[in-house]
């Protein structure tokens, strides 16, 4: 049985740990402005085609990989500006339409720019080498994602929990006015979480596009809405509600996947199924089961509305 | 009495100009080419208009913010084709399926209100737990819902029904509305009129809705659920109505959606669908039927046929145009949304309806005469 | 006010677009083909066919006036939903024929709307059998999926012995899912086990797909995919080390699956249309002009390996060529009835139309296999049913 699945799990393992990358953008967004940052999704595929580029450039694996984290951040950066902040005031569905727009406009102007064609990542060394765990033949990306995971995670929560831009983000997110009245800079505070994001953002697209080497346009819509399934799992707002959602996530959509053959071989079943049709859609059905049962997450706070 | 008047004579303005817009399509169709990409728009146009005031029926009117446009599409579309395609034809469509499992066809109107319910059945089903949800979590629960409802579309169990995840098609399309004589020669053209007919009908029925008590009771609902409340609406059953409504209209899109294209899949109908339809509203300007029809038209005409031009290259003299090449249609248009997105929030309408704009007009024509 | 505007601007707008007239007369044959999406590789790659074709013969006889055969392109982006909205395209742009496409899902949507233009169309690489079933103006001049199905079937089972086959395609593709169950008919039929499994579309993740092949014993994995996924398939399987052969069907003939299994030890076969080598002069010409065009040599994805879809692309526009001269004019109605009796010995074969279907009667596929050391291809067999 343990030998049946244990592919799966550490498969799932893999992926869980490059939503939760993803995730944690989201859930900070979240937690500071009540945006749905659609667009992140988006900011995690560009990074991959930056990558691309950089690397057919012919510059050093090393200076492209820098770069590339930076660009990102930038286009985190430039996505807030030029898209959330004139729209501070508005109410908070235009907001979340100007995020639809900015992931329409960045996978257009990726599709313009590769002609629609798939984009083959480059391999980098080490991270792109075979393994053997338990007699399963793997990437060590599948290995290096979950430790990478943990370490950036509580890197994460050092940062907000003991410096002082920390400290702004947490003021922010439990109270927007006020924060602003106690001489908080809102914008700045804005653009680091942003900045943070989109280099997990950056940091998750190495490891996932290593794992499955091509990029097109489209590739960052499922992984960043299973992401935001992910954080809203785990409790919107809440890093470690994000990180622990998107592992849920990222095991049960492999299992998933292999449940006919685990079935079978448990002699469950004597056919199959089809079950691995419902690989996405299982992740949505478990988004909707906790949003119905506990709306806030699996760590969420709960909030009241004030009349 | 002097103000109901003034409405009833910018309403019979309204009306004309609905009017015009029929007659012309209908002369259109007789004397240009069917050929025309015109007709593909008006089709694609129509059928989109469709959708988007049911989208507004519920974001823009009851506060709603539902992203699961393209699953009720989908079920709309599925349903349409399943009951319409001819008996002779089913064994080639479901290929896989020896023929399938329903053995018999539906004429296209009871189809097209088949579809709807069954798309309204869907939604009420989806309902029950998903509207007691607030705001975002609606949003992304709606969206949710329609991913799920594709996956169950393509599961090849249920294939001697949906045909898998396989296309379906065969079934009538717009074109099977041309009236022909015996040599199979096209004598008069209804294929633009038809979309135009069934958008128009719905679109009106929804209009009706919005102005009746129950209509005031949404945005009773929209502007404040706690006052609403208060005030003795019982906030789930119209919110339930509500979606149910929109769905059964999302649905009738569906199929229309279905004839235009001659052809479904259910791998088709992605979030992007909803997104698109929801960048149609939200440029129409929320709050707007009017509004969503125009925009359709517009976003349709300008994403099919006015942009096309800028995905080849173009050679003035003997310079070629920089930039131009495959997709560069898509980038420009993109960038359009984002300015209409952020500068021009209330879209091209605001909350303004047709008749809105005669009554302003002859109040600004008073004000020059004074 | 505004809808009245926006309906007289779209009647100004319809003035049609004259083309700066040349001496000579022009006909139009519409490229029905991707250029984006998931098959827009391949569907790349058949354009390159017809654009050589193009440059070979730019004119063509019709009746006793030489036209300039201008090729109309429209992207159907891979996908059902576009397809419909890029053959109005082409029939707007009033093409006498059309060439296309590169996917049967796509060539389905799209067939319709050239019915009721009465254009008729020619098949170049679809091969799902409901392409030119139960209508008139679609024709195709590559070999059908239940043939294709077979000889893999019977290869797999016979050459290879494999006793349990593991099927996937992708949901809601019609060429992966039509493919996969001939295939699967034909397996069962010789007496072999078959495990039939669908991805959804965007998938990057198969290693979950992978182990399920490994976990049923599975002696060959069949994935008659898009390139998109094909790379992904080889690439997820190497690192896994497996222990099956990997077989794909036309679309796998691709100089990208050649890159993505290089240096690996798996053993990869595909069944195909041409073999490099069938034709010496159309090999020559069409590589001279790839590496002269740079434009070209980048759409063949950066090398000058030939596919065998560009082999096809440049039998049907001969063939489209051959149908105009047998018109006599550039009616597409007259250009349909004329199909019918068209025969032309192309590079990849004879081809002649089937009297019912329209399709061409084919009965040999090429089967190939990757050399992983030198990141070619071996030829192995040329395959008919039996």
């Amino acid at each position: 049985m343990f030998n049946t699945v244990f592919p799966y799990l550490l498969t799932g393992i893999s992926v869980g740990g490059q939503y939760a990358l993803i995730a944690i953008g989201y859930t900070m967004v979240y937690g500071i402005l009540r945006l749905i940052n659609f667009a992140h999704g988006d900011v995690f595929m560009v990074a991959g085609i930056v990558m691309v580029y950089l690397n057919a450039s012919g510059m050093p694996l090393v200076l492209s990989v820098l770069l590339t984290l930076l660009i990102t951040m930038a286009i985190g950066f430039a996505v807030e500006r030029v898209a959330y902040k004139p729209l501070r005031s508005a109410p908070r569905m235009s907001v979340m339409i100007s995020a639809i727009g900015v992931s329409y406009t960045l996978q257009n102007l990726v599709l313009y720019i590769t002609g629609g064609l798939n984009q083959f990542y480059p391999k980098i060394p080490f991270v792109s080498d075979s393994i053997t765990i338990f007699g399963v033949n793997t990437k060590m990306v599948t290995v290096i994602t979950p430790i990478l995971t943990v370490i950036l995670v509580v890197a994460l929560v050092m940062l907000i929990n003991h410096t002082k831009i920390g400290m702004a983000m947490r003021a922010v997110s439990k109270d927007f006015e006020t924060s602003q009245l106690m001489g908080i800079k809102i914008n700045s505070v804005i653009s680091t979480t942003f900045i943070i994001g989109s280099f997990l953002a950056a940091v998750g697209s190495m490891l996932y596009f290593t794992n499955y080497n091509t990029v097109i346009q489209t590739s960052g819509s499922m992984p960043g809405l299973k992401a935001f399934v992910a954080a809203v799992f785990g409790g919107i707002g809440s890093i470690p509600g994000a990180v622990v959602g998107a592992f849920i996530i990222g095991i049960c959509e492999n299992i998933i996947k292999g449940l006919d053959i685990i079935l079978f071989k448990a002699g469950i079943t004597k056919q199959n199924l089809g079950l691995a049709t419902f690989s996405d859609a299982f992740t949505f059905a478990l988004l909707i089961v906790i949003l119905i049962v506990k709306p806030t997450g699996l760590f969420g706070e709960k909030v009241t509305d004030k009349v | 009495m002097k103000t109901k008047k003034k409405i009833n004579t910018s309403m019979l303005w309204a009306a004309l100009v609905i009017a015009l817009v029929y007659v012309g399509v209908f002369i259109a169709e007789q004397t240009l080419p069917a050929t025309s990409m015109l007709f593909t728009v008006l089709k694609k146009g129509a059928t989109y208009a469709l959708v988007a005031v049911s989208m507004n029926l519920l974001n823009g009117f009851t506060g709603l913010f539902s992203l699961g446009q393209a699953g009720f599409m989908l079920i709309g579309a599925y349903a349409y084709a399943i009951f319409t395609i001819p008996v002779a034809d089913r064994v080639n469509v479901y290929q896989y399926y020896n023929g399938g499992l329903i053995q018999f066809a539906m004429p296209v109107v009871p189809a097209l209100i088949v579809a709807g319910l069954v798309a309204a059945a869907f939604a009420f089903l989806i309902g029950l737990p998903v509207l007691r949800l607030k705001s975002d979590y609606l949003a992304i629960a709606t969206l949710g819902f329609a991913e799920i409802i594709r996956a169950i579309f393509q599961w090849n169990k249920l294939g001697a029904l949906t045909n898998g995840s396989n296309i379906l098609r065969e079934f009538p399309t717009f074109n099977d509305f041309n009236i022909r004589n015996a040599e199979g020669e096209v004598t008069v053209y209804l294929s633009t009129l038809v979309p135009f007919v069934i958008a128009g009908v719905c679109i009106a029925l929804i209009v009706m809705l919005i102005n009746s008590t129950f209509g005031r009771s949404l945005r009773a609902i929209k502007d404040d659920e706690v006052a609403a409340e208060a005030m003795g609406i019982n906030l789930f059953h119209h919110k339930q109505l509500s979606f149910c409504i929109s769905s059964f209209f999302a649905g009738i899109g569906g199929a229309m959606l279905a004839m235009y294209q001659s052809t479904i899949q259910a791998k088709a109908f992605t979030s992007a669908m909803t997104y698109e339809i929801l960048l149609i509203v939200v440029i129409g300007g929320i709050g707007s039927v009017t509004g969503s029809c125009i925009s359709s038209f517009l976003f349709v005409a300008c994403s099919e046929w006015w942009l096309r031009f800028l995905d080849q290259k173009q050679m003035i003299g003997d310079f070629e145009v920089p930039l131009l090449r495959n997709g560069f249609r898509l980038v420009v248009f993109s960038i359009i949304i984002m300015i209409v997105v952020l500068f021009f929030r209330q879209g091209i309408m605001g909350t303004k309806e047709l008749p809105d704009l005669f009554k302003r007009k002859k109040k600004a024509r008073q004000e020059v005469k004074a | 006010m505004k809808k009245f505007l926006a309906v007289l601007m779209v009647l100004c707008l319809m003035a049609p677009a004259f083309a700066l007239a040349d001496d000579m007369p022009v006909v139009k044959i519409g490229v029905f083909e991707p250029a984006s999406g998931d098959s827009g590789a391949g569907g790349k790659q058949e354009m390159l066919g017809m654009q050589y074709a193009n440059k070979v013969a730019p004119t063509v006889v019709i009746g006793d006036t030489e036209y300039k055969v201008e090729l109309v392109y429209a992207d159907n982006g891979s996908a059902t939903d576009k397809a419909p909205s890029a053959a109005a395209e082409l029939v707007n742009q009033k093409v006498s024929v059309v060439l296309g496409s590169y996917g049967s899902g796509v060539s389905i949507a799209g067939s319709p709307i050239f019915a009721d233009a009465g254009i008729p169309a020619i098949g170049v690489t679809c091969t799902n059998p409901q392409v030119t079933l139960g209508n008139t103006h679609y024709f195709r001049i590559c070999f059908l999926d239940p043939f294709q199905g077979t000889v893999l079937a019977n290869y797999a089972y016979k050459e290879m012995g494999a006793q349990v086959a593991y099927c996937l395609a992708e949901l809601g593709n019609d060429y992966d899912v039509g493919l996969a169950h001939y295939f699967q008919q034909a397996f069962e039929g010789l007496g072999g086990m078959v495990i039939s499994e669908t991805f959804p579309t965007g998938t990057s993740d198969f290693t979950s797909y992978i182990n399920n092949a490994t976990g049923y014993g599975a002696g060959v994995f069949f994935a008659p995919c898009s390139i998109a996924y094909s790379t992904l398939i080889i690439d997820q399987a190497a690192d896994l080390g497996v222990n099956f052969a990997l077989m794909g069907g036309d679309t796998w003939d691709s100089n990208k699956v050649l890159e993505a299994a290089a240096n690996s030890n798996l053993n990869i076969l595909v069944s195909t249309f041409y073999q490099e080598g069938g034709n010496a002069e159309f090999d020559a010409g069409i590589k001279a002009w790839l590496n002269e065009d740079a434009e070209a040599m980048t759409n063949n994805g950066g090398n000058d390996v030939i596919a065998a879809v560009s082999a096809m692309g440049y039998d049907a526009y001969f063939v489209a060529l051959e149908a105009l001269k047998a018109a006599g004019s550039t009616d597409s109605k007259a250009v349909n009835e004329a199909l019918w009796n068209v025969t032309f010995d192309g590079v990849s074969g004879a081809i002649a139309f089937d009297a019912e279907t329209g399709d061409a009667i084919r009965d040999t596929a090429y089967i190939k296999k990757v050399n992983t050391a030198t990141g070619a291809w071996d030829f192995v067999a040329v395959q008919g049913v039996n």
